[in-house]
């Protein structure tokens, strides 16, 4: 494996838009382990944030480094899986082979890689099937795993489940739990409560694109020190 | 009225039995804008595609160009190129004019602007629903192209088909600057209206009918590729 890209750091970081600040100073810094899980209501800015990390987006303010590393270097460590799933208009296989093709990996090495992350993702049958008729479920399977089969150091996931059943969900949930476990840096946003108590360790609650709380998993959940963590882990934060 | 039918029943006869003057003027029309459309989809859906993609100076200039130029008249074309390529033009001396290279050249001026312009909206729509995953796959920009075109095949051959529906059913440009050349440089249309005006219905008439038999052809194959693949989710 390459260089470690981490600590990612992110210094008084903003970002605006159309003049609404939509993120407002955030420090931090992410290590390469455990599961950082973004939590907060609709409108927190949590999806704005992670295409910050990414380099999807330019900060308006602030900066963003990883070890070492320009962020255009560092973004070729990094994957990332949308709350809608982008399916190329190819088969399931040929959207996996298609992220190793634009990293340079060569057929053979290609075709072996490909396998093994459908069979690790339960898509080994529908290989051949066009990707976008598949389920929605299966469709952000795919999306896991064309991200995982470039064995990034860090996996963004942006509420990967957030349009599906709970069975759906779960499986999800457990390729993300196998991704982790290859050695991969899980940063994810979610809305969902139950989820964030199953998969979160290192808990950022954002609230009006403020980072308002940074905890432990289990410190956050029994004992939310802001307002607005209280108010929202009570159900009761509206916007 | 007699007339009218009996000139319908000789077309067909003529189509049925392979008339030689007819088989002739029909594969000269196919082989001039099938080859005019072949260059300009090679010209045609790159440049559509950097258009979409690439920001570079005076490309909203050439997006608006391109969309005036689709409506292009075809005798205008046929009059730029004529200019161009008569004896005292600047390309004179390679002596194409009343030639099927230059009805092809003039198509390829017709034509090329409708296939830019409609890719360039393909393109357009398709990196709205890709860019970020390209972008955080990493993709270059050439393979950012070929990716677009290839995932819009579907969108980009209706577009191809669009244009030769279009180079098939012009006259001005041929008639102009092929010179209507019996056994050289007559096609389809020009014949039809050469034909017309001699008051021979047949030919004419038999041309017609094959002409929209071709039209009908095209649009279907449109129609089925457009039911085709959005039955495989991939439109």
């Amino acid at each position: 494996m390459s260089p470690t890209i981490f600590p990612l750091v992110l210094t008084d970081l903003a970002y605006g838009a159309g003049g609404h600040d939509l993120l407002k100073s955030i420090s931090m810094e992410i290590q390469a382990t455990g599961r950082t899980l973004i939590l907060g209501p609709n409108g927190a800015g949590k999806s704005l944030l992670l295409r910050l990390c990414h380099g999807l987006l330019s900060p308006t303010a602030g900066r963003i480094t990883w070890h070492e590393h320009s962020q255009d270097d560092a973004m070729g460590a990094q994957a990332m899986v949308f709350q809608r799933p982008v399916m190329l208009r190819r088969s399931v296989a040929g959207n996996v082979a298609y992220a190793l093709a634009g990293r340079g990996v060569g057929r053979v090495d290609r075709h072996r890689r490909v396998a093994e992350v459908l069979r690790r993702t339960g898509l080994t049958a529908k290989a051949k099937l066009p990707a976008r008729v598949l389920s929605g479920g299966e469709q952000q399977r795919l999306a896991l795993a064309r991200a995982w089969v470039v064995r990034p150091q860090v996996l963004f996931l942006d509420e990967p489940s957030a349009n599906l059943d709970p069975a759906a969900t779960r499986r999800i949930e457990d390729v993300i739990l196998e991704i982790q476990a290859s050695g991969t840096k899980i940063v994810m946003t979610t809305h969902d409560l139950g989820q964030a108590r199953r998969l979160g360790e290192d808990i950022l609650f954002l609230c009006g694109g403020r980072l308002v709380e940074r905890k432990p998993a289990a410190a956050f959940f029994s004992g939310p020190e802001s307002p607005e963590a209280v108010a929202f882990l009570a159900g009761q934060l509206t916007w | 009225m007699n007339d009218f039918a009996t000139a319908f029943a000789h077309a067909f006869a003529m189509i049925g039995a392979f008339d030689p003057d007819l088989v002739s003027i029909v594969a000269l029309s196919l082989q001039v804008s099938l080859s005019a459309v072949a260059i300009a989809a090679l010209i045609g859906l790159p440049l559509g595609a950097a258009i979409a993609l690439f920001r570079f100076p005076g490309v909203g200039m050439l997006a608006v160009l391109l969309n005036a130029m689709m409506s292009l008249p075809p005798v205008v074309v046929g009059l730029i190129v004529y200019l161009l390529i008569s004896r005292a033009g600047p390309l004179g001396v390679l002596g194409l004019l009343f030639t099927p290279t230059a009805m092809i050249f003039a198509q390829v001026l017709l034509v090329m602007p409708i296939i830019a312009a409609l890719t360039r909206q393909v393109v357009v729509d398709l990196w709205d629903e890709y860019g970020e995953l390209l972008r955080s796959l990493g993709i270059g920009r050439g393979r950012t192209m070929a990716t677009l075109l290839w995932d819009g095949r579907a969108r980009v051959l209706s577009v191809v088909l669009a244009g030769l529906g279009r180079a098939m059913a012009e006259v001005g440009a041929v008639m102009i600057v092929g010179g209507n050349i019996n056994h050289v440089t007559r096609v389809m249309t020009t014949t039809i209206a050469l034909e017309t005006s001699k008051g021979n219905l047949t030919l004419a008439l038999g041309l017609g009918i094959v002409l929209l038999g071709i039209s009908l052809l095209i649009n279907g194959t449109i129609y089925a590729i457009g039911n085709a693949a959005s039955r495989r989710g991939s439109l």
